[in-house]
């Protein structure tokens, strides 16, 4: 059965319907990337998944005993986050917080799941630091960490290379493949279409027309055409 | 200076001065980092001048114990302020702007029409800028103050770890299975809880420098959330304790001269960060 099956899915933003009719269904392991022009309803897609918003029609089912807990998400970084006082091992240990309900302070339990994930990201070392001071970088696979703590399952991510070098947005996007290669499924949304056509198994193209499929099926189809022949020219069209 | 300090302290009401004084300072300055973070400084000022509004109305019913009718105006209207946080249509700060400015003019209107008071402008004066009752307090003023200071360092304490997940990343909280609007509501009603003690203190013109100043000054200086939340605090209680002895030695106005041993607190915390 699928993780997640999206059902005729509609969604508005500011009274304006950005999406209509949407179905797709991502299963365990996958790697699915949501491509599509500016203010075509990414993120409010992924924040429908995740339970921020509700939708205006249509549903969404979560199978394979998937549990609201067990999601983990890497939002775009926030204007209060900038200047946030707080070390590295603070906020990775922070996505702990929803498999520990009601209790109210971190177990030995919790601290060893931050610390092997703050190993895996490779940020043990700089655990003391101030999330301010880090780099653009940093700062993701501190965020990258803080989601892991909160899954083992499914992680939701948000352009997770906007604003980052180009070294960097490759480590990062290695990373979730490498992630991705671990059993963990992955959604993430993209500007980047090289980039999603080279890592992920699925492309879900939202806008004026909808496309969902394999990568394969989506090279081959009108969309996956049009930016072959233009290199993105379909994003900048 | 000393003799003089030691003879002030046999009085009682220079004891409970302290005692609040230092409470109250001591709770306000632990909220403060979650409301500058989440970019509500001015949420002090705001529930405070409705605070104010309270109060007129309970003058005009002539009740002895006004805490009955400002208490849950206080605190349904920060229920109302932090629950829209950033979805709302009317954004943070002028939603604070909206309520405090309305509260302000309606008090004064309503204490001016009603009043029985033989000196307004007196009463009025020392609701916006601290009186002298920090130094009339009452017995069961101190005890109900302390009841509801320790409650709140106590909840603060257990609540410390959500707080700052909701703080750090609301959105992130809530898409992991953090009930997020339950924390915001309890926040808020502290913070009420919290302004309408301090208001006894510094008056409502000057509670947002109790909330704003000592978490300021720690976020120059610490760089991880717990030093910030403890050294405010610390901050604050030295403040606090400093400015009630000094107004008492040099017989300036108490709430003010706190606020000036914060904001030189904090101005010597900015020095230090420069280096």
């Amino acid at each position: 059965m699928a993780l997640i099956t999206v059902k005729n899915l509609s969604l508005a933003y500011d009274q304006l319907t950005v999406i209509e009719d949407l179905n797709f269904s991502v299963s365990s392991g996958d790697y699915l990337c949501i491509v599509g022009e500016n203010g075509s309803g990414k993120t409010t897609l992924m924040k429908t998944l995740l339970g921020l918003r509700k939708p205006s029609s249509g549903s969404i089912g979560f199978g394979d005993g998937l549990k609201k807990n067990e999601i983990g998400y890497l939002p775009q970084q926030t204007v209060v986050q900038k200047d946030f006082p707080a070390s590295v091992r603070e906020i990775v240990l922070s996505g702990c917080q929803g498999r520990m309900g009601m209790s109210p302070f971190y177990k030995a339990e919790e601290k060893a799941l931050a610390e092997e994930n703050m190993k895996r990201l490779d940020i043990l070392d700089i655990q003391n630091r101030c999330y301010r001071d880090l780099s653009g970088g940093q700062q993701q696979r501190v965020l990258l960490a803080r989601a892991l703590c909160a899954t083992q399952k499914l992680l939701l991510l948000d352009e997770p290379v906007s604003g980052l070098d180009p070294r960097v947005t490759s480590e990062m996007y290695n990373l979730i493949a490498d992630l991705n290669r671990e059993g963990i499924t992955v959604i993430m949304i993209s500007h980047d279409i090289t980039m999603a056509v080279k890592y992920a198994s699925h492309i879900l193209h939202i806008g004026s027309h909808i496309f969902f499929g394999t990568r394969d099926a989506y090279l081959k189809s009108e969309s996956g055409k049009a930016f072959a022949a233009g290199e993105g020219g379909l994003i900048n069209a | 200076m000393l003799d003089k300090l030691a003879m002030y302290m046999q009085y009682p009401f220079v004891r409970y001065a302290l005692i609040v004084g230092v409470l109250i300072a001591l709770c306000s300055s632990l909220l403060g980092v979650t409301l500058v973070l989440k970019r509500f400084s001015f949420i002090g000022d705001g529930l405070s001048h409705v605070a104010f509004g309270g109060i007129a109305i309970a003058s005009v019913f002539d009740l002895t114990n006004n805490m009955i009718i400002v208490l849950p105006i206080t605190v349904i209207s920060a229920i109302l302020l932090l629950r829209t946080g950033q979805n709302a249509k009317l954004k943070g700060d002028a939603a604070i702007a909206v309520i405090s400015v309305s509260a302000l003019a309606f008090g004064y209107l309503i204490m001016n029409i009603f009043s029985t008071s033989s000196n307004l402008s007196g009463d009025i004066c020392s609701t916006l800028f601290g009186s002298t009752s920090i130094l009339t307090l009452t017995k069961s003023e101190v005890w109900l103050c302390t009841v509801l200071s320790v409650a709140v360092v106590v909840l603060f304490i257990f609540l410390y770890n959500k707080i700052f997940a909701v703080t750090f990343d609301e959105n992130f909280a809530k898409a992991t299975g953090t009930n997020a609007d339950t924390y915001n509501l309890l926040i808020a009603i502290i913070i009420a809880v919290i302004i309408v003690l301090a208001m006894n203190l510094v008056g409502s013109l000057l509670i947002s420098a109790l909330v704003i100043f000592p978490a300021l000054s720690a976020m120059r200086v610490f760089k991880s959330f717990k030093m910030v939340t403890i050294f405010s605090a610390v901050f604050s209680v030295v403040c606090a304790f400093t400015g009630i002895v000094i107004s008492i030695l040099a017989g300036t106005p108490v709430g003010s001269t706190i606020v000036a041993a914060m904001a030189i607190v904090f101005v010597i915390c900015s020095l230090l960060e420069k280096e």
